[in-house]
């Protein structure tokens, strides 16, 4: 049983255009929305205040929020989560500290209905929030500084280019589409965009790994065509652990909850981007970068003039 | 022919099996629990014993008990128990015994005894409140100045050097205005040798000779750091006579403080106490009642007294030396007045403290003694739809007494509104003062219906991701997939296992990490396959293709999951809470997944196949 028919010989690379045309597309979309609508940032970067209240009756959403004006809270936002039975409440950020506001929503809204119970309090004063995404902003170029560092160290340069920018394409992609469908993006999709870094470069780099062999093994045939070669041998890896990875994000996705939305469906993007890209992004750039078969070759005949001396030795 | 060397297989079981052996207390759970410690000291046996017979006459049942460390451990059947069973306990013991509700590990002892201890879940999983406190470092050195301006008074008045007035200003300079220039040079020369961590300077106001202050880097440095150490202290004490179990108080950064109390349900007075700046002042009395309505109505002070407030209303006169402070308290608890039944604080003093109460008092007999109490308070109102919140410093003298004999180290004080408030002022006494005040900048509470909901949650997330790539693989690689799949299930027992090892903490993100494991650690199981399969096409025995397979593939293997892990580590490196949680989970699995993809799947296949010499094809 196969998912990709083992002897295919497709010409991913000569169709490598239409590729970069998707990509570009994708891409403008992305920076579109990026710059008309942003990003719907959430409590943890912005600061403010977030009460999540059961009610095991059902909640009377509008009973809430009329609850909420006459207490003086004007500026919440009450909204059903998830279900009927869980009211989520957001207040905006003011400069002052806010950590009592929440117990005072919590003994407001508890004062009508009795058995209401408190599921969850989070507030992010404004400092803290600006300094979380101060924090991972950072991560993200330290991620991608390491990965530069570390594929142009073991492969080559060329190739690290190539990675580099796939890898960032991945991300402003997602993104674009994380803005686009306006999900709240708080700590843990800030969490799934550096896992999805660590996913996207993986795939990238046993596609690399195929093709600096092939490069070594393949004497004859064009730069395009041992890439070529490549891409085809290792499309069933590519097509099955990005399967089984969508999978689980997926059984995230159904079972993790509100908590864990933002995070699994961004996953479940980046998986599917991801994979595109390493196949055509990284590697059709690296080609229109000027790979060589001699870059790769180096490595090669250095290791066999150290084979030589070992035997002589 | 494959066969590992005797050593290789070796390690395999071995690991393995400490894998399980460590693994194994966490499917046991845990079970509802009181833990009872000692104010100052361990639990002895007797108190232990005394617990059981309150909870046997109270009719109230217990699984088991045990003393470990310096606190005991009482176990209950369900949880209704352990709620009635902490109000009869608290009783039988008394306030010396903090009590706090506990989940205890239920792995039986030889597990425990081993050090197998169960993964510790975040606040997220288990219920609780997090909070991340600012300290106040400016008000921390303005206070520190005050202090040095205390002394500063003291010392002029000592050498009989005149000044008009020496306060602190709100830019933290210390200014002292003198009647003339030559008296405010003496007084430089001479406090410039006792202050090291000031600097002096002279300087004229509207015409008038002053000396300014300010404190040295190095000097506002160890303030801060003194500040910072000081409050994490009291935050410990206050935390212990809350009595929550497991507690987390951890310094962050230069001024932030990290508070973690699992369990918690009654945020609002954990907020009360952790942030309370309440203590006391004892001071003379100065004048008469008169003077005190004088010096109200006309604002003009006597140099040597302050007006305070007092809390029935009314002004009074306070001296400004100050007799004892509520450092100097070693004890304290509430209780009722005997002669009028009204709240009282019981108060012990320490050594240095009890001295000067006691000189003072024995000096002044027949005089007034007053005693201040100090709290920095927010008011928050809602105004035109805002909350706005207040702060300022209240201090007012609540009780104001003649002083009929020498105090020594051990009085009472009375004036308070309520027996709760005095409760508090006892407990904040013992627990010592913050040194500066606090706010909050953080919370992040998880009631423990979500928690266990959270858990719920992850659990079938796991399962449906490992069933949904468990019956893919078995499918696509038949002999080889069952080979991946216990792979798979040991890599996530070893996952558990290290994590329960390192008692590293498990979190909401800390589990989407291990399910996304289950998908990326047979990726490298994949890639073996896929060469096997590549390598038999082009005509390799099957021998060969398996060795050819597992050899090739680990180089790639190796590649991928180094950038996965530099990911990983960044995340750690920068993430807070829940999301360290995903980052330690995700490089714990991708370490594990080398092993079992690599390692154990390749002694499993060589154990199915490797013996078999005409081996004629594989089934993958």
């Amino acid at each position: 049983m196969n998912v990709f028919p083992p002897n295919a010989r497709f010409d991913f690379f000569g169709k490598r255009f239409i590729a970069y045309v998707l990509s570009v597309l994708l891409l403008l979309v992305a920076a579109g929305s990026l710059a008309t609508k942003g990003l719907n940032l959430g409590l943890d970067f912005t600061g403010g205040v977030v009460v999540e209240l059961g009610y095991p009756q059902g909640a009377d959403i509008e009973a809430v929020r009329d609850t909420l004006d006459e207490h003086g809270f004007d500026q919440a936002v009450a909204q059903l989560f998830g279900s009927s039975e869980s009211v989520l409440v957001r207040l905006p950020p003011s400069g002052e500290s806010q950590s009592r506001v929440a117990d005072a929503v919590l003994t407001a809204l508890q004062a009508e209905a009795e058995d209401v119970t408190m599921r969850r309090v989070e507030y992010v004063g404004p400092a803290v929030g600006k300094e979380l995404f101060n924090a991972g902003g950072l991560a993200l170029l330290v991620v991608l500084a390491g990965i530069l560092v570390y594929v142009g160290f073991r492969f080559q340069l060329r190739l690290a280019g190539g990675a580099i920018l796939a890898l960032a394409h991945d991300l402003v992609v997602v993104l674009g589409i994380v803005s686009l469908l306006g999900i709240r993006f708080d700590l843990t999709v800030l969490a799934a965009f550096l896992a999805l870094a660590g996913y996207s470069i993986n795939d990238t780099i046993v596609v690399f790994d195929r093709i600096r062999e092939n490069f070594q093994k393949m004497r004859k045939g064009t730069e395009q065509e041992v890439m070529n070669a490549s891409v085809n041998q290792t499309m069933s890896r590519t097509v099955i652990t990005s399967g089984t990875t969508f999978f689980t994000a997926l059984a995230l996705f159904v079972f993790g909850g509100e908590a864990l939305y933002g995070f699994s469906l961004t996953l479940l993007l980046g998986i599917a981007i991801g994979t595109f890209s390493s196949v055509y992004v990284a590697s059709a750039l690296s080609l229109d970068m000027g790979l060589k078969r001699q870059d790769l070759l180096k490595i090669d005949d250095r290791e066999k003039a150290k084979q030589v001396e070992d035997n002589a030795s | 022919m494959n066969r590992y060397p005797l050593w290789k297989n070796l390690i395999v079981v071995v690991v393995v099996l400490v894998g399980l052996f460590y693994a194994l207390p966490n499917f046991f759970g845990e079970e509802p629990a009181l833990q009872i410690s000692k104010r100052d000291g361990a639990v002895e046996q007797t108190a232990l014993a005394e617990a059981q017979s309150a909870l046997r006459a109270a009719g109230i049942d217990y699984t088991r008990s045990e003393t470990q460390d310096e606190s005991a451990l009482i176990r209950f059947p369900s949880t209704d128990e352990q709620l009635e069973a902490v109000d009869v306990v608290r009783a039988a013991l008394g306030g010396d015994y903090p009590v706090a509700l506990n989940l205890a590990p239920a792995a039986p002892d030889w597990l425990t005894d081993l050090g197998a201890l169960p993964m510790y879940l975040g606040l997220d999983l288990r219920g609780g409140v997090h909070f991340l406190m600012q300290v106040d470092m400016d008000a921390a050195i303005k206070t520190a100045l005050e202090r040095r301006v205390d002394g500063m008074r003291a010392d002029l008045r000592q050498t009989k050097l005149r000044y008009v007035s020496a306060e602190v200003g709100d830019d933290q300079r210390i200014r002292v205005r003198f009647r003339d220039a030559a008296d405010r040079d003496q007084a430089i020369e001479q406090l410039t040798a006792d202050y090291e961590d000031l600097t002096f300077d002279e300087s004229e106001i509207e015409g008038e000779p002053y000396l300014v202050a300010k404190m040295t880097e190095e000097g506002v440095t160890t303030e801060r750091r003194a500040a910072l150490e000081q409050n994490i202290t009291t935050l410990r004490n206050r935390v212990n006579e809350l009595g929550v179990a497991e507690p987390l108080i951890q310094q962050q950064g230069e001024d932030r403080i990290v508070v973690e109390l699992p369990g918690i349900q009654d945020t609002v007075r954990a907020k009360e106490i952790l942030g309370a700046t309440a203590t006391l002042e004892f001071r003379l009395v100065h004048g008469t009642p008169t003077d005190w309505m004088e010096a109200d109505d006309s604002g003009s002070v006597p140099p040597q007294a302050r007006l305070y407030q007092r809390r029935g209303g009314g002004p009074v006169l306070l001296k400004r030396q100050v007799i004892v402070t509520g450092d100097r308290v070693t004890g304290a608890s509430s209780g009722f007045d005997q002669d009028s039944g009204s709240p009282a604080v019981f108060v012990n003093l320490d050594s240095q403290g009890a001295r000067r109460m006691a000189d003072i008092t024995g000096d002044n007999i027949g005089q007034q003694m007053g005693v201040v109490f100090i709290e920095n308070r927010t008011d928050s109102k809602v105004v035109d739809g805002k909350l706005v919140e207040e702060k300022r410093r209240v201090e007012e003298v609540i009780n104001v007494a003649t002083i009929r004999d020498q105090l020594a180290n051990r009085f009472q004080i009375t004036g308070l509104d309520s027996p709760e408030e005095a409760r508090n002022l006892a407990l904040l006494l013992r627990a010592g003062a913050l040194r500066a005040p606090m706010d909050i900048v953080e919370e992040r509470t998880v009631g423990p219906s979500l928690g266990a909901e959270n858990i719920q949650a992850g659990v079938n997330a796991a399962i449906l991701g490992f069933v949904l790539v468990a019956i893919f693989m078995m499918i696509y690689y038949r002999v080889f997939g069952v080979i991946a799949v216990v792979a798979l299930v040991t890599n996530l027992i070893l996952i558990v296992a290290v994590l329960s090892m390192l008692q590293a903490t498990l979190t909401l993100p800390g589990i989407a990490g291990i399910v996304l494991t289950v998908g990326m650690a047979v990726d490298a199981n994949v890639l073996i396959f896929e060469r096997i399969r590549e390598e038999l096409r082009n005509g390799m025995t099957p021998h060969a293709a398996m060795k050819a397979g597992y050899e090739r593939a680990f180089a790639t293997i190796l590649d991928a999951n180094i950038t996965t892990l530099l990911a990983a580590l960044a995340l750690f490196a920068f993430g807070t809470g829940p999301i360290k949680g995903f980052a330690v989970t995700l490089s714990i699995g991708i370490l594990a997944s080398m092993f079992t993809a690599v390692m154990l799947s390749r002694a499993l296949a060589n154990l199915i196949y490797g013996r078999q010499a005409r081996l004629k094809g594989l089934s993958i």
